[in-house]
């Protein structure tokens, strides 16, 4: 799994894996159960609704069974530009985001690895943010940065970066940190240039610690809508489809439309990860 | 080794344009804990201890701040348990549904949060189910449980069964040796797991947002505070939480550092 990457360096120890059925059982069954309750029947739930039709009495909120299939025609209608801002701004950040977290990443888990104590404060610098409120720092670049910036595709794509920076970073460390520099001596050993050497070995080696922090910061960006509220550091011009989604459920109540947008939205994150994953050489991540 | 050096200040310069990046509205926000405005905490008006003496002091900040925490520890909780067990059966255990059990718990967290939040929503509306902390805590703790997994999960692999055989050739039953030996063994993944869980639910918006119906979380408390002005107390509160957890965070630190020389001296 990609993600595993997140969990850092713990080398794996070879353990036969044992049959005992009921002890599985045991262990497994409470889980999934919550899982299945909790994940798997609300998306069941997303897709239902998605089909249903208005109610004729055109109260708020209110629904008929139907299987509308039209409704996603609707949805992609009204909401393309919404759709496709989101999934410009969230390509936009991942690029610039990781232009900037692989340096960081490269000087905490190779440049600094001989000192532990300041890669440890690096570390905890790089974690930091997690431990004060995002909504408050969003809040603090709407005050530090010039107010004629506010509102622009400009402002939500740095705050999109901003709070995904460490997403990126901690995988893509993880990854670098495992790197072994003799590698790295042996290349240089051979006569290869310092750029030759990096696109050779350090690149290929660090690319699943950069195919998951991409994709942890790629998937909640395209949902984000914090950002780009108006609130925050949004203004009406850079509505994301997060926001179309909140404002149709909870405001209009229009809830088969939050539905579809809801699986539209999966759908095409979906369809560009597998895209992403696969020319990645990274399948084996999945 | 300095030939193959990544350009040589390129590195240096790049990381710490985005330390700084990362680092200046935490600043920001500690630092206006500290302004003497009321509601409207946007422009500096002067220093003044007055928010610090009374971090109460605004309507509701304390309701939402001590709600936050009762969803956090409750959501860790229930999560850390089932997350863990989760994860002893993924590593340890060959059974029939083990790649569609791992992908049914990898799939939460490659789900945008908004999906989450109304799916959720849509279903305790069918249900007829109340939104409220209750409703929060069962949102928190789905997608916390992913997350204690991969984390439980890497612990788990990294283990050396020949102890707990030891166990075993010395008489100690199954029992004993997962309460003696496995459980404190894992203990440290269990514990960061956990830590990761509370602070995963601790500063949730989105999925909280859908869920909550009129309960405030303090997220959600700056979120609809956002537009008329975030009172002070608020900052006051996140930079007393930001200052504990780093300072647990750098005991952490230290103690591992500390073990690795320990281990390295041997």
């Amino acid at each position: 799994m990609a993600f595993t990457a997140f969990a850092g360096d713990t080398k794996t120890v070879d353990q036969a894996p044992k049959k005992r059925g009921w002890i599985v059982l045991i262990l497994l069954a409470p889980g999934i159960a919550y899982m299945l309750l909790f994940f798997v029947a609300p998306f069941i739930q997303l897709a239902i609704t998605s089909l249903q039709a208005p109610a004729e009495s055109g109260g708020i909120g209110q629904y008929v069974g139907a299987f509308e299939f039209s409704n996603y025609w609707l949805a992609l209608q009204e909401y393309w530009p919404q759709l496709l801002r989101s999934f410009v701004y969230a390509i936009v950040a991942t690029i610039v985001g990781l232009a900037i977290s692989y340096p960081l990443a490269y000087l905490i888990g190779v440049k600094v690895r001989s000192k532990p104590m300041l890669q440890g404060i690096l570390l905890i610098l790089v974690v930091a943010p997690f431990f004060i409120s995002f909504l408050l720092r969003t809040l603090a670049w709407k005050s530090i940065l010039p107010s004629d910036l506010i509102g622009t595709h400009f402002s939500v794509i740095f705050g999109l970066i901003y709070n995904f920076i460490p997403f990126m970073v901690l995988p893509m460390f993880a990854s670098l940190q495992a790197l072994d520099l003799r590698l790295l001596e042996a290349g240089s050993d051979l006569y290869a240039s310092p750029v030759t050497t990096f696109r050779r070995i350090t690149l290929p080696l660090s690319i699943p610690g950069i195919v998951s922090g991409t994709l942890l910061s790629f998937i909640p960006m395209s949902g984000d809508y914090v950002n780009a509220s108006r609130e925050f550091l949004g203004g009406t011009s850079t509505t994301m489809i997060g926001n179309v989604i909140e404002s149709n459920f909870l405001q209009t109540q229009n809830y088969p439309m939050a539905a579809v947008l809801s699986i539209i939205l999966m759908a095409i994150i979906l369809v560009i990860v597998a895209t992403y994953v696969r020319k990645s050489g990274a399948e084996d991540l999945l | 080794m300095k030939k193959f050096s990544l350009g040589k200040a390129f590195v240096p310069v790049v990381g710490a344009v985005a330390l700084i990046y990362l680092l200046v509205p935490i600043v920001h926000v500690i630092v206006f804990s500290f302004n003497d405005a009321g509601r409207n905490n946007i422009l500096w008006r002067g220093f003044t201890l007055r928010n610090w003496q009374n971090p109460c002091g605004a309507p509701q900040v304390c309701t939402a701040f001590g709600n936050s925490i009762l969803i956090g520890v409750v959501a860790t909780v229930i999560a850390t348990v089932l997350g863990t067990m989760i994860a002893i059966a993924l590593v340890r255990y060959r059974f029939k549904f083990r790649s569609t059990v791992s992908l049914l718990l990898f799939t939460p967290m490659a789900t945008p949060e908004v999906v989450l939040g109304a799916g959720l929503a849509a279903q305790f509306l069918l249900a007829g189910v109340e939104k409220g902390i209750g409703t929060i805590i069962l949102a928190h703790t789905m997608f916390c449980i992913s997350y204690v997994v991969v984390a439980v999960k890497a612990r788990v692999a990294s283990l050396d069964p020949a102890i707990e055989e030891a166990g075993r050739d010395l008489y100690a039953g199954p029992g004993q040796v997962f309460w003696r030996i496995t459980l404190p063994m894992l203990m440290p993944g269990i514990i960061g797991a956990a830590l990761l869980s509370f602070a995963l639910s601790f500063d949730d918006f989105i999925i909280t947002n859908f869920n909550s119906g009129t309960a405030t979380t303090f997220p959600k408390f700056i979120y609809v505070s956002a537009l008329k002005g975030v009172p002070a107390q608020a900052n006051v509160l996140a930079s007393i939480v930001f200052v504990g957890a780093l300072l647990l965070v750098i005991i952490v630190q230290v103690v591992r550092i500390n073990n690795q020389k320990r281990l390295a001296a041997r």
